[in-house]
């Protein structure tokens, strides 16, 4: 146990407060296990979570571990009851999850890569989220899913969306995307104790991130956003991967003598209104930074509350910072000019104060 | 016959009242006292009739877009229900779901579902619930759906589930002959729709759905099954709607006379009247009290769902989440 201050610039650095310096991954698996124990209703479900069977025994392998090894170690801990090993059946599964959420167990689903969420999405969409409304607010939908975002690891079209917007335009689910250690620990307890279906993104680019995490036990509410940097020059807004890359063109450009504020909204259902519009009349510029494509996305709902609700403190346009109108592309250079990065943002920010 | 007494009055009881629910409700429909659209499904009266015999409010039930039928079969309220449907405060989902969203959760009703086949899961994960607990004698998880919802993935995927993990689930399927105006024959690639129940390695069973006797029959072996942790069962039952798939629909474009006929003919309410008389199991006069009373029952829901608020205006915001910290309210 050590008492220091987070290496990582996104860490909350607590003077004094018990924690160290952990990998995402293994605040990710700790935090499922310490729900896991805290309450029986909660169960794992996903495709290879433990990952093969003995032929013999039927007993799982667990050789897998779950995608990225998520859940390595759990399946021996708990067993195939509680992690529960599923065929590629998304829909099939995601709904066999809301139906066990509606009769008062609290499902966690492993839905691999995010992309995949579309095959599963009417269970989403039509039952998770409108479940309880439509029925008069006689139910409620503890479910919480979970799946791996973003451009950045070669793996193309169709294993690297960033689609956001189109899980947060949903009423009756909540989206949260965790930025770091701190973070998912806090997100992911609160998701699975939430009783509103909560969808985890997690990107891939933050998986062997490390940064301070306290040993308490905590959960950050939903919806609230949190600053990572203050300054008055103009503020970064980011979310999941995007806050990193908001903290480090933040610390360039601070070598030019510009202080930027970074917030990390950590929540993208609800969202923190009031933390964006407070940034933005401290600052008066604001740069939005989104790995999901452009049109109708989280920047484009961010600018559109901004320029509503806060028109009069703005000295310059509000600007985002987004993927292009496209897939992702295979190739490394070119993936590299899809995701948002540093650079991209500094450019901007040069260009909003009249810097270039 | 090995049916109690009670239980032969309770299937003639459920059969009418979704007869007669279906009836009053098309003329509430007609008169302009419902808010939308609906499905009736008279007709269809003995599936699930002759499942829900076995069932008690501990299991659970999905159902479809034609709902009524499963509901009162379930054991709701028909008052509440024809509140529903009229859109009113004091309706079964606050006049919030509709016809096509009634759903209990005090009487294991998971709620109808207007997605075809989306409701199907939902059984089978009311079924892994009982699993886990370990409660699977007395909870098991009844899937309704059509014979369009056959042709669904979500339906292979949810029978593929429930035989691997063993889950407590019957998938009742009522092959109505229709979905929509498209006929099984041109739709379906099998001339039982049972017959896939064997890929998923789980028995199928061929039920005349029209006759409620072999319904009850094949359900409870389906459900013993289910109860002993025996894993799922398929049931297939050929059963007929009266009206058309909606209330406006006029199927005699898409059908013929003859057809219709012959499913009247042989009508599942009228059917049993003439076994339980014949047999000598229940009195004329026993049936026609069922039916005065399920009469006056009607006239009641009615009166109750005309003479009932409207939600008041604040509900559209309300139960969206459990909790939430945005403002809900849209931008004017």
């Amino acid at each position: 146990m050590t008492t220091q201050k987070s290496v990582n610039p996104l860490g909350p650095g607590y003077e004094g407060v018990p924690g160290e310096e952990k990998r995402f991954r293994d605040v990710f698996r700790d935090t499922l296990r310490a729900e896991m124990i805290r309450d029986e209703d909660v169960f794992l479900m996903g495709e290879d979570i433990s990952g093969g069977f003995d032929k013999e025994t039927k007993e799982p392998l667990d050789a897998w571990g779950g995608p990225f090894a998520a859940t390595k170690g759990l399946v021996q801990e708990f067993g195939p009851e509680r992690i529960r090993d599923a065929p590629i059946s998304e829909a099939g599964f995601v709904g066999a999850a809301v139906g066990s959420a509606l009769t008062g167990l609290r499902p966690v689903v492993d839905l691999m890569y995010f992309d995949f969420v579309t095959v599963a999405f009417d269970q989403l969409l039509s039952n998770a989220a409108k479940s309880r409304y439509m029925f008069g607010g006689q139910t409620k939908v503890p479910l919480t899913l979970f799946a791996r975002s973003g451009a950045g690891t070669g793996h193309a079209a169709q294993h690297s969306e960033s689609f956001y917007s189109m899980l947060a335009h949903i009423p009756g689910l909540k989206v949260v995307v965790p930025s770091d250690p701190y973070s998912v620990k806090g997100l992911l307890a609160a998701a699975i104790r939430d009783d509103d279906p909560v969808f985890l993104i997690n990107d891939k680019k933050l998986i062997n991130l490390t940064g301070f995490v306290p040993d308490d036990e905590y959960v950050i509410e939903l919806g609230k956003g949190r600053y990572t940097r203050r300054g008055d020059d103009v503020t970064l807004v980011g979310m999941s991967y995007t806050s990193i890359a908001c903290q480090q063109a933040a610390e360039m450009l601070a070598t030019e003598g510009i202080e930027a504020e970074v917030i990390d909204m950590m929540s993208l259902s609800p969202f923190d209104e009031d933390i964006l519009l407070e940034s933005v009349m401290n600052t008066n510029r604001v740069v939005i930074v989104d790995e999901d494509t452009p049109r109708a996305s989280m920047a484009s709902e961010f600018a559109a509350i901004i320029a509503d609700k806060a028109f009069d403190y703005l000295d310059a346009p509000v600007k985002r910072v987004t993927a292009p109108h496209s897939p992702v592309p295979y190739n490394k250079g070119l993936e590299d000019a899809f995701i948002p990065q540093p650079a991209d943002i500094i450019t901007t920010v040069r260009k909003l104060l009249g810097r270039e | 016959m090995d049916i109690s007494k009670e239980k032969l009055e309770w299937i003639y009881t459920t059969m009418y009242r979704i007869r007669r629910f279906e009836e009053t409700m098309l003329e509430q429909t007609f008169k302009g006292n419902s808010m939308g659209v609906t499905h009736p499904s008279d007709g269809q009266e003995a599936p699930p009739t002759g499942i829900c015999a076995h069932l008690t409010d501990k299991d659970w039930i999905g159902s479809t877009h034609r709902g009524h039928g499963h509901c009162i079969a379930k054991g709701l309220d028909t008052h509440k229900m024809m509140a529903e449907i009229m859109g009113k405060a004091t309706g079964q989902c606050g006049g919030k779901g509709g016809s096509m969203h009634i759903a209990d959760f005090s009487k294991g009703m998971l709620g109808a579902n207007a997605v075809v086949g989306a409701s199907i899961p939902l059984a089978v994960g009311a079924a892994l619930t009982a699993k886990y607990r370990g409660i699977e004698n007395e909870s098991v998880g009844v899937s309704f759906f059509g014979d369009g919802a056959s042709s669904q993935g979500v339906l292979h995927e949810s029978m593929n589930l429930a035989s691997v993990w063993k889950l407590p689930v019957v998938f009742a399927c009522e092959n109505n002959g229709y979905a929509e105006a498209t006929p099984s024959w041109y739709a379906v690639s099998a001339d039982d729709i049972a017959s896939r129940a064997e890929g998923y390695g789980m028995p199928g069973v061929v039920v005349d759905g029209m006759d409620v006797f072999a319904v009850y029959d094949a359900a409870g072996e389906a459900i013993a099954r289910a109860r002993a942790g025996e894993g799922p069962t398929f049931l297939e039952l050929k059963t007929y709607r009266y009206h058309g798939h909606f209330h406006a629909d006029v199927p005699l474009n898409y059908r013929t006379e003859e057809e219709e006929k012959y499913y009247h003919d042989r009508d599942a309410i009228k059917s049993f009247e003439k076994r339980v008389t014949e047999q000598k199991l229940m009195t004329a006069r026993k049936l026609k009290s069922i039916r005065d009373a399920i009469e006056k029952e009607m006239v009641v829901a009615v009166d109750f769902a005309l003479n009932s608020p409207m939600p008041d205006a604040s509900a559209l915001y309300d139960d969206v989440y459990v909790n939430y910290s945005n403002p809900i309210p849209g931008l004017r």
